[in-house]
């Protein structure tokens, strides 16, 4: 299931630990799985378990623990706000509402083309920045006033 | 430019180029000079220990313990691996410091750990990064390739025999996994659930072998320390709070962003390097220390300097240095509500006090924000936070309830007012005012 | 160490925790993640007690104790604190215990009564977690009572070996799951169920039949292996409901399998026999007790008079009680023949008149954990001796170096220092390649008949850990003890230990594998493979179905149909027995009988019923007792099960006499090898004995799944079949018709093709030539 491409990556991964522990690399392997795949299906967290020789529910654990792993399908680009509290200051919360009205969806929720899944987040560490939010895990933007914000979604096509 | 200002700076000196993360950069800087000294000259392991105990560092990564004592317990003679590793998690709301470290000044803090390593014979190490920051991840991980292909990493540094190797690892959204045993779960490859303790990680840590976590400004200050000389770190701040540091100023502030100052400098002086308030409001509380220290109301926290003592006295914490700034616009309930919501969210689950007591909190606190408080409600919280203080297995417990304390404590009336009249003191369109955010109707 | 706790002083070694001295002192402190066989987990905080200078409550379970050291376990800081506990974890329990099945023996019941407040303030909406299937055993309907203590997690990952159940999520929404949708199939599973604080994890076949209250307490004995885990059963109107480990450190500890959980069920199946049965005009007809003894003296004494005394043979399984095979071995030698015997599903006998005396273990299972080394041989671990495999897990996880030797690569989940799988022809030239290697690494001659066996690395690397440290151990499995090579195997082990220093004994079957010696159930003349292979004109069955248990039962059956009489002793009138018995008398099971097991390590265990006998059934000794004397037999006329133990085993003695594993002049050589394709036949876990393969949920489980025919991928091509291919398999005239699986674990040129299944009972040994073709 996890592609030659992906099992490379993996394993440049599991190179950083010692030997005996390729355990350690399962944040990364699930990370990498769910960019091949979109999300995190029980079948890739197997793969993953089985390639690194652990349970798959010892896998599935890590999987359900961390909040940026999806386990149930999410459109093409997940956008996660930022609405903890130092944000929230600064527009954090006024941001997700403004998405919220603009794609016609709720937090946890797709747009029916499927291409836009709108997640509340916890901290991401660049409060100064108020309002932020990530798309797919990666990339940050910052001070997300609502002009920004229609850039973006103009952008994600 | 990164550090947005800066009084007597040293980590945050000549970060203003494009390439200021790179090693030429650095080494420009005066990079690598302490770390080519240590193994030129073959300094004994105490000396470099005595050196960061002479500078009076305090970890910057809240709990504010003495890095010099923390590396002395590391066992000098043992057989098998060791290890060192960097907290880059910053998932304390309110601070974006070490972010900002590693984008702009990676090289510090690969330099701090490399010494730190040699100080306690540790041959591997980790820094582990926060989860959402993925372009700071990618760009230490090249950090780290430049490092290793010019001898500062790897087998035989310098020359000198000494072998350290250091390895990134990206965590996955897990506030907890900042708390450093957490942390060490979570490199292990499972769920980020702190150990008791003890045993501590000195003599039981990464994979069960002994380790030292310090978080990344404190590594990165390391160098600076080597450098100048202990004694002349310390005096950089004031006694007993050694050096600069950098402060992360968020919320009702013109120019919210990270600011290194001597510690001891007033915080009046931190707010108008800000930006002074936004719209020229007034201050109406401050949290100084990251969102789980106790918030400190407008008139004491004028009164304080930025230092560990200092904001001690004012009955809160220097924390990780997290300046979170609110105005008369906030809501002091509706601020608590999303506080207490993400300790309810953060929360491992392992121990009952802290997995039953955080949504219990939580779920007061939000019922009285929605109208639908009871009279009785605050004494509740107040009794909800002392059966989870102190109870639990790591620090989480008590950082969930000292927020729900020190604001019922200095703001009562207003939860009180919430209560009874079922709606906010703050009017909710003076709210909204506060945030600044270009409210259009779409 | 010296610690006080309230006003009481204990001295505890160093490392000892708060929890181990208020142990050692009698005082109780509540908790729930605590369990003295469990890591410290430390996360339930209910144990929190006060600790002189310490500013906040520690947990016991997981706080060191210093010299010195002061502890307060009422104070009013401690019970402040375990009280704000228990509320906690009552927030979002359901308060409903009238309802649950685990009321009256809950322990978060019994400590809320002392620890929880009257009224709640939580006046929010509760947890919602939804149930999971896991399988027939374990029932997981009502999760929302789960305290997340994770003792069932770490029971899988540090008992069972295996990582079934986790604690999926964080926070509050944390649960307990299996992976996606999947089972819990560990064979030691049920004993979650007991670690389970509350009623989350609870018996699935015996939910909601009694309350806990209703049922009275029996001490008995598990007779489904040779460990004799002590047992509680819980009887409610004369009916088993429940079968539960009951705590022997020496033997069980709190553990026991699944198979000795669950196969109560069987006791109460509607197929148990409850009258005498004799047939008539070709059909079973129910008769009074007396009339079917009556019928089978005078058969027994026409066969004798007519055909002669060796023309009567009698069979035991291994899990009669030591005073029905002593019975029985008496009567057969009182009516004139030798052919008796309690070892079924042996091949080879020869060793038999070269004993030294009692095979045993070797040594006391409590003494498994002190080992530097062990090596087993010719077991499929896990599922022959789930407790057995669990005492080496424990070894192999400290420091003892676990090899072992088989038939099979299934994986035992015991972290092995080696493991070498080979096929059974070959499995004495691997114990043999060890036995040189220790011999050439001593510098000591080789062996006699070993000149041209060749160590391989393995093989020396299992020779070097048997030379280290002090005390080391060679266990010969149950595939040992059936191969046909067995006294070959013995030898050979005798010789390792001989070499090393280390013990060497055997597993053993079954609850009497060491008790049918004792009782001298075994051969003077006819075997339990000659007595069918020369087919007798009588037969006695006590306990046994030849059909399943042998080793050929094709031959076995042939041999009973052609027999003129066939005395079944059963408890179930549902097998083959049917066809081929003229007289079913209905026996009792352990739990409506008194007797005895002598367990591997040479114990005596005895017992007593924990119900009365199931309709006419009686116990198995009342009824040789009687047909002693309705044969006019002497030495029948004990009036206690009692009485005739006291015959074999001096009275008061724990363990009996004459434990000998030597064995002498069976000199070492080896094995020509097998035609192309052998079989390897393991005792699936279920089917293993009658009571086994009569429990319903047993029976649902993935270790009952049908028989295939297992192969590496390499036999498989050369076989030119593919996986999931119908074949024939057959051996002599017997077939079965099977799945092809591909299994790595099987080794090369061999067919895995469990036993005692009815699907492979018409085949023939378990290990010799096979062949196989397409269906
Ligand atoms: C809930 C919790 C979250 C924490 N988060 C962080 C963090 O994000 N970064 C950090 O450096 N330390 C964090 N800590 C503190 C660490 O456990 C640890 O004390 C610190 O990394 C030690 O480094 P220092 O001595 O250099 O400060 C956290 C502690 C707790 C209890
Ligand atoms: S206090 Fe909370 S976060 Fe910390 S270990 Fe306990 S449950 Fe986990
Ligand atoms: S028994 Fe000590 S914390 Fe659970």
């Amino acid at each position: 299931m996890l592609t030659s491409e992906s099992l490379a990556r993996i394993d440049r991964e599991i190179a950083k630990y010692p030997a005996d522990q390729r355990q350690s690399a399962v944040m990364a392997a699930l990370a990498i799985a769910q960019e091949q795949q979109g999300w995190l299906s029980s079948e890739a967290i197997e793969s993953v378990a089985n390639y690194l020789g652990m349970e798959p529910i010892a896998a599935y654990e890590v999987a359900s623990f961390y909040n940026m792993y999806d386990l149930k399908p999410v459109g093409k680009y997940k956008v996660s706000v930022c609405t903890n509290l130092p944000c929230m200051l600064s527009g954090g919360v006024d941001a997700g509402d403004y998405l919220k009205k603009k794609l016609g969806i709720g937090y946890n929720e797709t747009t029916p083309d499927g291409l836009i899944t709108l997640k509340e987040g916890e901290c991401m560490g660049a409060c100064g920045d108020a309002p932020v939010m990530i798309v797919n895990n990666r990339r940050m933007c910052s001070w997300m006033q609502p002009e920004q914000i229609d850039k973006l979604l103009a952008e994600l096509k | 430019m990164a550090i947005l200002g800066a009084l007597n700076p040293m980590l945050s000196v000549g970060l203003d180029g494009d390439n200021a993360w790179r090693l030429a950069d650095y080494v420009k800087r005066g990079g690598y000079t302490a770390l080519r000294r240590i193994l030129e000259e073959k300094l004994p392991q105490g000396d470099v220990i005595n050196e960061v105990k002479k500078s009076v560092l305090r970890g910057r990564g809240g709990a504010g313990f003495p890095t010099g004592l923390k590396w002395s317990f590391m066992p000098r003679s043992f057989p098998g691996d060791k290890y060192v590793v960097c907290n880059s998690d910053e998932g304390e709301p309110g601070t974006f410091k070490d972010r900002d470290i590693l984008r702009y000044n990676p090289h510090s803090v690969i330099e701090g750990m490399a010494i730190a390593a040699y100080a306690m014979g540790a041959a591997r190490g980790y820094n582990y990064i926060h989860g959402e920051v993925w372009e700071i991840y990618q760009r230490f991980e090249e950090a780290l390739d430049e490092a290793r292909a010019a001898g500062f990493l790897g087998s035989d540094l310098l020359g000198s025999g000494f072998n350290f190797d250091l390895f990134a690892h990206h965590g996955y959204g897990a506030y907890i996994c900042g708390e450093e045993t957490a942390l060490l779960e979570s490199i292990e490859g499972k769920k980020g659930q702190p150990r008791f303790k003890p045993p501590f990680p000195a003599s039981f840590g990464l994979y069960g072998k002994p380790t030292t976590i310090n978080n990344t400004e404190t590594f990165a200050s390391i160098p600076y320390i080597i450098n100048l000389g202990g004694e002349t770190y310390l005096e950089a701040g004031k006694a007993n709070n050694g050096g600069t540091k950098l402060f992360s100023v968020s919320g009702h502030v013109n120019r919210p962003g990270n600011y290194e100052i001597p510690l001891g400098t007033p915080f009046a002086t931190l707010l108008e390097m800000a930006g002074g308030m936004r719209g020229g409001r007034q201050l109406k509380a401050c949290i100084p220390g990251g969102s789980s220290a106790p918030v400190v109301p407008a008139a004491a926290m004028m009164d304080c300097t930025m230092d560990y003592d200092s904001i001690s006295k004012a009955g809160s914490m220097l924390g990780s240095g997290a300046v979170i700034v609110m105005d008369e616009t906030t809501c002091m309930v509706k601020a608590l509500e999303r506080l207490s919501f993400f300790y309810y969210e953060e929360s491992c689950g392992q121990c009952t006090p802290c997995r039953e007591g955080t949504s219990w909190l939580y779920k007061v606190v939000h019922r009285i924000e929605h109208g639908k408080g009871r009279p009785d409600d605050l004494d509740l919280l107040s009794s909800v936070t002392t059966n989870i203080m102190g109870r639990t297995i790591c620090a989480l417990g008590d950082a969930a309830s000292m927020p729900v304390q020190s604001f019922i404590k200095h703001f009562r009336d207003e939860f009180a007012y919430h209560i009874e009249h079922r709606k906010c003191l703050v009017p909710v369109d003076v709210q909204r005012a506060g945030s600044g955010f270009f409210t259009a109707t779409v | 160490m010296e610690i006080e706790i309230d006003g009481k002083v204990a001295h505890v070694p160093d490392g000892s925790t708060i929890m181990d001295a208020a142990q050692q002192l009698g005082a109780y402190i509540p908790h729930f993640c605590y369990h003295k066989k469990l890591s410290i987990a430390a996360n339930c905080r209910m144990c929190l007690v006060q600790v002189e200078k310490a500013p906040k409550p520690l947990p016991a379970c997981a706080t060191p104790v210093t010299n010195g050291m002061r502890v307060f376990t009422h104070s009013e800081l401690a019970v402040k604190a375990q009280k704000g506990v228990m509320e906690f974890l009552l927030i979002n329990h359901p308060l409903d215990c009238p309802i649950c099945d685990q009321g009256g023996e809950c322990q978060l019941q019994d400590l809320a009564v002392g620890y929880g407040g009257s009224a709640s303030r939580f006046h929010e909406d509760k947890r919602v977690v939804f149930h999971k299937d896991v399988g027939p055993l374990i029932s997981m309907q009502e999760m929302a009572r789960c305290i997340h203590c994770t003792r069932c997690v770490r029971f899988g990952q540090e008992i069972a070996g295996v990582m079934e159940l986790g604690m999926a999520s964080r926070n509050m929404h944390s649960e307990i799951t299996t992976f996606v949708g999947r089972s819990v199939d560990s064979e030691l599973s049920g004993n979650m169920i007991d670690l389970c604080p509350v009623g989350a994890l609870t018996s699935k076949p015996f939910r909601y039949s009694a309350r806990s209250w209703e049922l009275s307490r029996r001490k008995s004995i598990s007779p489904h292996d040779s460990i004799g885990a002590n047992l509680t059963a819980q009887v409610k109107n004369n009916v088993v409901l429940r079968i539960l480990p009951r705590d022997n450190e020496d033997i069980n500890e709190c553990w026991i399998s699944d198979k000795e959980r669950f196969s109560y069920e069987a006791l109460n199946s509607p197929a148990r026999l409850r009258k005498p049965m004799v047939r008539v005009d070709g059909a079973l007809r129910e008769v009074d007790w007396n009339v079917a003894l009556d019928y089978v003296s005078h058969a027994l004494k026409d066969v004798v008079s007519n055909s002669g005394a060796e023309s009567l043979a009698a069979l035991a399984s291994p899990q009669a009680t030591l005073e029905e095979l002593y019975l029985l071995q008496k009567l057969t030698r009182g009516l004139g023949s030798g052919n008796i015997d309690f070892r079924p599903r042996r091949r080879d006998f020869s060793a038999d008149s070269k004993l030294g005396g009692v095979p045993w273990l070797g040594l006391k299972l409590s003494e498994i954990k002190d080992l530097d080394a062990a090596v087993v041989v010719g077991s499929f671990l896990r599922k022959d001796h789930p407790l057995f495999a669990q005492r080496l897990r424990q070894l192999a996880k400290k420091w003892g170096k676990v090899s072992l030797l088989s038939v099979s690569g299934d994986d035992p989940l015991i972290k092995l220092h080696a493991q070498v799988t080979v096929s059974p022809a070959e499995l004495p030239l691997a114990l043999a390649a060890v036995v040189k290697a220790v011999a050439q690494l001593k510098g000591e001659a080789v062996p006699a008949g070993l000149e041209a066996v060749k160590p391989c690395p393995t093989s020396e690397s299992i020779a070097r850990s048997l030379l280290e440290g002090n005390k080391r151990a060679i266990f010969l499995g149950n595939a040992a003890e059936q191969n046909p090579h067995a006294a070959q195997l013995h030898a050979l082990a005798s010789e390792l230990a001989r070499l090393t220093g280390a013990s060497c004994g055997f597993i053993g079957e079954a609850a009497n594998s060491v008790g049918g010696y004792v009782a001298k159930a075994f051969p003077t003349a006819l075997n339990a493979y000659e007595m069918f292979a020369q087919p007798r004109k009588a037969y006695i069955l006590l306990g046994v179905e030849p059909e399943l248990d042998c080793h050929h039962p094709q031959q076995a059956v042939a041999a009973l149909k052609g027999a003129a009489l066939v005395v079944s002793l059963t408890s179930f009138s549902d097998g083959a027995a049917r066809d081929y018995a003229d007289v079913l008398l209905p026996i009792a099971p352990f739990t409506e009988t008194s007797g005895s097991f002598v367990n591997t390590e040479g114990r005596l265990q005895s017992f007593n019923g924990v119900v009365r006998p199931l309709g006419d059934s009686r116990p198995a000794w009342k009824v040789l007792r009687v047909l002693g004397n309705l044969l006019g037999l002497p030495g029948f006329d004990q009036d206690s099960s009692e009485q005739v133990r006291d015959e074999i085993v001096p009275a008061g003695e724990g363990f009996v006499d004459g434990l000998n594993n030597s064995i002498n002049g069976v000199p070492l050589s080896l094995p020509a090898a097998v035609g192309f394709l052998q079989r390897v036949a393991d005792v699936p876990i279920y089917f293993a004995d009658p009571l086994a393969r009569r429990a319903p949920a047993l029976q649902k489980t993935h270790d009952a799944v049908a028989p295939t025919a297992r192969m590496g991928g390499q036999t498989l091509q050369a076989l030119g079949l593919t996986d999931g291919a119908t074949v024939r398999v057959w051996q002599a005239s017997g077939e079965a018709v099977l799945t092809v699986r591909v299994d790595e674990a099987v080794p090369a040129a061999c067919l895995r093709i469990a036993a005692a299944h009815v699907s492979t009972a018409a085949l023939g040994d378990m290990f010799s030539a096979i062949n196989v073709e397409r269906a």
